[in-house]
């Protein structure tokens, strides 16, 4: 439970909200590993502490990599970090995408927003065994052009032969000339085999809801389909209750989930 | 028209037509090509046909004259293009501009909503079809006015 001390190596702004710290251990210990779809508790010194994704590569974890968005005072301090900073990092946990059991079939991965973060990694290990995969798909999309996280990373992707990649966003701004509309309206066309694939989703969950309605229209088994979901956490480990999600918690049962135990739970508003 | 029949016959908008209705639609259609760049429809035009598109990209936009042409939905292959033509007063309410050469097949709406005054179930088909996309279209419309992306 004790934060374990990190440096800030460097810092990237992704958008005008969002930006990405490298860290390494203080204490030049061993390298965290971790599964992709996994957290860490980050913690501002004085400030506070919060739920990121890694959304760093798992083969390469000397640096490790967490992309944030700012949204209050810790991520605000966190925003403020310069190279050589120190912060805390508690984890890896929680449960990671299903990469190497999506082995064989077609993989979808369906993105909203900052959720394309969490899955970085996932898409890392895809590609680094790509040929163990079938056709792998990724849909992003995003309120405007200015807010496309990894725009670099997303050019390389898409000029690969490999790999489908399709980038809309919800309002065109300035010179804009890609896809306009929901990233659930990339779904249809999306060349996967409903079959035989496994979709991952993230981003905002009335986000995820309609992807996974979209998903089930073409035939993709809820049993395919994983979802990682968000609620306020504070201990992580299972003890205080704050990211409790009907009789599972986010923190160990999760952020990753297979829609189908998650469905009965989506509809109770309560919770 | 071969090509046409067998292609109107399978495609998933039609599916469950009476063979007749089929036939009638196959008569009304036409295989169109725009040139990325050109516009398909206007705003303010008389709507009187509508498109299935097979291949290629269309900026559905709206004019604003600070802002120029404004992107609201782009359509591609296997989507419906227009539906101004079965609802008064028949006109356009957005230019439809090709971004990549688009290959069509063009459905003349203004015979089909003509024989629709007399064969009602014509006329019930085409429109129990065009709710579909029009719901779809007011779906994803209510997503992008949510603002989902916004932090909570």
């Amino acid at each position: 439970m004790v934060p374990r001390p990190y440096s800030v190596r460097k810092t990237q702004r992704e958008t005008a909200d969002t930006f990405t710290l490298e860290l390494v251990p203080q204490d030049g210990g061993p390298a965290m590993t971790f599964a992709p779809g996994q957290i860490n508790m980050l913690y501002a010194f004085g400030v506070g502490e919060v739920p990121i994704s890694i959304s760093g590569d798992p083969a390469k974890p000397a640096t490790l990599v967490h992309t944030i968005r700012e949204v209050g005072a810790v991520t605000r301090a966190m925003r403020n970090l310069k190279p050589s900073h120190g912060l805390g990092v508690r984890g890896p946990y929680g449960s990671g995408w299903p990469v190497a059991a999506a082995r064989g079939a077609d993989v979808l991965i369906v993105a909203g927003g900052i959720g394309l973060a969490p899955l970085r990694p996932a898409l890392y290990q895809l590609i680094a065994a790509r040929q163990d995969y079938g056709r792998v798909v990724l849909l992003y999309g995003t309120r405007t052009p200015e807010d496309i996280l990894f725009r670099r990373e997303l050019q390389q992707w898409n000029s690969r032969f490999d790999l489908d990649v399709h980038v809309t966003v919800d309002r065109a701004t300035g010179d804009w000339r890609g896809n306009v509309g929901v990233v659930t309206s990339l779904i249809p066309r999306a060349p996967f085999d409903p079959e035989s694939t496994v979709a991952m989703v993230c981003g905002p969950e009335i986000m995820m809801r309609f992807t996974v309605q979209e998903l089930q229209k073409r035939g993709v088994a809820p049993e395919s389909i994983y979802l990682s979901m968000e609620r306020n956490m504070k201990c992580a480990v299972g003890f205080c209750g704050h990211c409790q999600f009907g009789p599972t918690f986010i923190c160990k049962d999760g952020p990753i989930f297979r829609y189908d135990r998650l469905q009965p739970l989506l509809a109770i508003r309560e919770i | 028209m071969e090509d046409l029949k067998n292609i109107l016959t399978t495609h998933p908008f039609f599916a469950g037509m009476r063979p007749e209705h089929l036939q009638l639609l196959v008569g009304c259609a036409s295989n169109v090509r725009f040139d990325a760049g050109k516009f398909i429809l206007r705003e303010g035009e008389e709507a009187n046909e509508f498109y299935l598109l097979r291949h290629g990209k269309v900026a559905l936009e709206v004019y604003g004259p600070a802002r120029g042409p404004v992107n609201i939905q782009t359509l591609g292959e296997g989507d419906i293009l227009g539906w101004s033509w079965l609802v008064p007063p028949y006109r356009w309410k957005f230019d439809a501009r090709v971004v990549e050469m688009t290959r069509a097949i063009a459905l003349d709406g203004k015979c089909l909503r003509q024989k629709s005054e007399t064969d009602c179930q014509l006329g019930y088909e085409l429109l129990k079809r065009f709710s579909q996309v029009m719901v779809d279209h007011l779906q994803a419309a209510r997503l992008q006015l949510l603002n989902v992306y916004d932090a909570h």
